[in-house]
């Protein structure tokens, strides 16, 4: 992942492709941009580098005309327009990949693609044209695929396609790696870095410094609605992005050792199970088993049984008492609620809708879960009760918000993050399940989040940690195991392994395939 | 282009505007209404809004439509915070007041305290019944409750028509469709000479301090909430999806099988096939137009029943057609609903042209 970009020519003496000076867009609780100058020359790949909130998805969406500006001007190709809208951005030449897909699984590939396009179109020749651009760009795609049976990368493919049949002079790209294996990610770098060369400018939207260092010729870095500074990354150092993006050094997390007795507390055996979603993973054998005082971490890309996995584990979905035991007890039978009563804890990568009610306040969201910790009385709330909890959840996990009272869904990511985390752990688990604990998170939140699981797991509980980040596994876990295709790889210390290796798993190639042989006789 | 953009927070100031908003909006149509008509709308909205409240009588029979509006609102309520639409509750109603009935025409001649009591019992588990059906239905088919319970009152209309031109027809009633008329023992008393005001108004007051206390305390109501508000994080909690399927519907039954019960042993006094002037299904309104709050409900059941009274006496002093008061119900539902996307919305700016 650290080739050097290809030496890059400068864009050519004459007029940026896309130019933005004071564009200023305000909300009524935030300006999410302010004053933000922006210039992207012909086939520059032009990162723009921020943590979540800093107002880089709202820029993207206001060159892709889906927001308006209340203020500033748009530069396209020299020439000052107002993007009203996505269809009027295409039209000029302008592509967006989304961070989340829109397609529509029960179609195929083609048929979604000819869904998006703004002119009359002919199923057939456009089915030849998807599989030249594919082919030609190094994106290989069956047209005739149902979109359902592709894999997280392939959709991927499925939008840049898309976006790449309008033959765009500019292509954005919103956080397109956090879905993908390590290998997909080279794949997509080098489609990327052949665009560029035909003259295709990118704006490359990420928070993950040594992507940008290694794809992105230059970089804008906004922070706070603002642009704090432009730099060329590959003369930066990741600390130095870092400082530039969060405004101070990047935390490191302690990693102590463990010195309990580590007993095994989370037990899984022989678990399978067949999802009621049809579009849902089948879970096959899942084996494993977390001890008091460690970190076991879940590698994989989501669509591979993780959802069903969580579900399994914290109760939402029921199996037999003996596939889960928590300190040697069945639970598999008991739902979310008895589970809970008897020591396990989960933090759903879902804030908003599932681990917090949104329009309910943090008072009510404790009672949540935590009812058991005297919230509530034969059967009665005890509101007093619930706000002093809510309120040493606040303190305690230095939550950011206007109180106990203030609604869930008025925090950002990363704070209802610390505060269900925080619900979560005043229960004093003995295990906890947490999915995807820094997702969406802002890099000072997310060392935080990281270094209270450490923390915890070392005061004995027993922590499973389900994330798409492999660096994060890296960095809290002490055992790493692989989710594919509902199969459950072996935990491995971490010292073993490597990125390389995990990469690998995640795509479904298990080193030693032990198949049974084909053709036994009964 | 849509004209609507979500509101960052939902607005508590446009909930709560939203149900006068409503009521004004409802008031200036109607006028139009009457203008259209030849009435003059100022003379109009006295004899619907005024005239009704002028005499104690029309105090009484205000208390005698909110009753039952408010008593199957709350039950309602429950159910609609939970999001488990029953809009049934009519049938509930008339099959509650079946069961009443029923005792009522076994008890005939029995003269004892215990016989109305028994009646509103028999009644309550009648509608209870008629609401555990569609949650059977729910839990384990999976059958949307907004069809079964409104296909649930088709029968019980039916089975009412049968029984009253059937087994429990008065056989001295001309073979008019209704029962005998109930004895004393089983009816409410007046409380006034002359009025139809009855101790059944104090069931739907003790009710709605019930409901609240449930509403706003209950750990039991707070997981209906959720389950409303957010299925999967009433699933995340472990909220058992079933019990609120099942609380909803039977609470809900419950108190329309009550309030159907004080219609047969108050101003009816009989089992016949006008029972309810649709009761039930004004009683939906009311629980929205009230915000699903107990103490709302209270308020906009009283609107509602002086908008039955209102649409009574329009149609005595101004000779306009009954269906003045359905007509009233139904702008005021539909504005409320209009009224109600800017809770979570609010207007968006036009976009200027596209190039400059």
């Amino acid at each position: 992942m650290s080739t050097p970009p290809p030496p890059f020519s400068g864009p050519p003496a004459g007029t940026p492709r896309l130019e933005l000076s004071g564009i200023t867009k305000r909300y009524p609780s935030v300006v999410a941009n302010d004053g933000i100058n922006l210039k992207v020359g012909p086939g520059e790949i032009h990162a723009v580098l921020g943590e979540n909130g800093a107002g880089k998805s709202t820029l993207m969406k206001i060159i892709y005309g889906a927001v308006q500006a209340d203020a500033g001007q748009i530069q396209w190709n020299g020439r000052e327009v107002v993007v009203a809208n996505p269809a009027e951005a295409r039209r000029l030449g302008i592509g967006m990949v989304f961070q989340h897909f829109s397609l529509f699984e029960t179609l195929s590939v083609v048929e979604n693609i000819a869904l998006a396009l703004d002119e009359p179109f002919d199923l057939k020749a456009l089915a030849i044209r998807v599989k030249e651009v594919s082919t030609r760009y190094g994106l290989p795609l069956d047209p005739d695929r149902l979109v359902h049976s592709l894999s997280v990368g392939e959709r991927q493919r499925v939008e840049i396609v898309r976006c790449l049949l309008q033959q765009p002079q500019l292509l954005i790209l919103d956080e397109p790696t956090s879905v993908l294996t390590p290998q997909a990610v080279q794949k997509l770098f080098e489609t990327l870095r052949r665009l560029a060369a035909e003259g295709v400018s990118i704006l490359y939207i990420s928070h993950k410094l040594h992507e940008i260092q290694s794809l992105c010729h230059s970089a804008t870095v906004m922070r706070g609605g603002k642009v704090t500074g432009t730099a060329t990354p590959s003369r930066e150092t990741p600390a130095s992005l870092a400082r530039m993006m969060i405004g101070r050094e990047l935390p490191v997390c302690e990693v102590p050792a463990y010195t309990g007795i580590a007993t095994p507390a989370l037990t899984v055996s022989k678990l399978s199970l067949v999802p009621d979603d049809p579009f849902g993973t089948r879970l096959q054998d899942i084996e494993l088993e977390v001890h008091r005082g460690e970190i076991l971490g879940i590698a994989g890309i989501s669509g591979n049984g993780q959802a069903e996995l969580l579900a399994a584990l914290s109760g939402e979905t029921t199996s037999t008492p003996d596939s889960v035991k928590l300190v040697g007890l069945p639970v598999g039978h008991l739902d979310a609620g008895r589970r809970r009563k008897h020591g396990l804890a989960f933090v759903p990568e879902e804030r908003l809708g599932r681990g917090a009610v949104p329009s309910m306040s943090l008072a009510d969201n404790a009672t949540l879960t935590a009812q058991r910790q005297g919230l509530v009385k034969k059967g009665f709330l005890r509101p007093k009760a619930a706000w002093d909890f809510a309120k040493r959840c606040i303190e305690r996990f230095d939550v950011r918000c206007g109180g106990p009272g203030a609604a869930a869904r008025s925090l950002s990511g990363g704070n209802l993050q610390k505060f269900i985390v925080g619900r979560e752990i005043m229960q004093q688990p003995i295990a906890m399940v947490v999915a995807q604990p820094t997702w969406g998170v802002d890099v000072g939140a997310a060392a935080f989040l990281r270094q209270t699981l450490i923390d915890l797991s070392r005061q004995g509980v027993a922590i499973l940690v389900i994330s798409e980040e492999l660096e994060e596994l890296f960095e809290i876990c002490d055992r790493i195991a692989v989710l594919a295709e509902g199969r459950l790889g072996p935990a491995v210390p971490k010292a073993e392994t490597n990125a390389e290796k995990i990469g690998m798993q995640m795509s479904g190639l298990f080193a030693p395939a032990d198949k049974e042989p084909a053709h036994a006789a009964a | 282009m849509p004209l609507l953009e979500p509101r960052p927070t939902p607005s508590a100031r446009m909930r709560l505007l939203s149900p006068l908003i409503a009521i004004t909006l409802t008031l200036a149509v109607g006028s139009l209404l009457f203008l259209a008509l030849g009435k003059n709308p100022v003379e109009a909205f006295t004899v619907f809004f005024v005239q009704p409240l002028s005499s104690g009588n029309g105090w009484s029979e205000l208390m005698v439509k909110a009753g039952p509006l408010i008593l199957i609102a709350q039950g309602l309520a429950i159910g609609f915070r939970a999001r488990i639409y029953n809009i049934g509750a009519e049938g509930q109603l008339i099959v509650g007041a079946l069961a009443g009935g029923g005792v009522a025409i076994a008890l005939d001649g029995v003269d004892a305290w215990w016989v109305l009591p028994l009646m509103v019992v028999a009644g309550a588990i009648g509608g209870a019944l008629w609401g555990a059906v569609p949650a059977l239905l729910k839990t384990r088919f999976n059958a949307e409750e907004t069809l079964t319970t409104l296909m649930l009152t088709y029968i019980a209309s039916f089975t009412l028509s049968y029984m009253v031109n059937g087994p429990w027809r008065d056989p001295e009633g001309m073979n008019f469709p209704q029962s005998i008329m109930f004895g004393d023992p089983a009816l409410f008393s007046p409380w006034f000479e002359g009025m139809r005001v009855n101790a059944a108004i104090l069931i739907a007051a003790v009710a709605s301090v019930a409901f609240w206390i449930f509403t706003s305390r209950s750990f039991l109501a707070y997981q209906l909430t959720v389950g409303g508000l957010a299925p999967a994080a009433a699933r995340y909690a472990g909220f058992s999806a079933q019990r609120t399927v099942w609380v909803s519907l039977v609470l809900s039954g419950l108190t329309a099988g009550i309030a159907g019960v004080g219609e047969v042993a108050g101003p009816v006094g009989q089992l016949n096939l006008n029972i309810s002037p649709g009761y039930g299904f004004a009683a939906i309104i009311v629980a929205y137009l009230g915000r699903l709050n107990a103490v709302g409900i209270v308020l906009a059941g009283l609107l509602m029943a002086l908008l039955y009274l209102g649409g009574e006496a329009a149609q005595v002093a101004l000779q306009l057609p009954a269906a003045i008061t359905g007509l009233f119900q139904g702008m005021l539902l539909f504005f409320l609903l209009g009224a109600d996307v800017f809770v979570d919305y609010r207007l968006k700016p036009r976009p200027k042209p596209a190039y400059a």
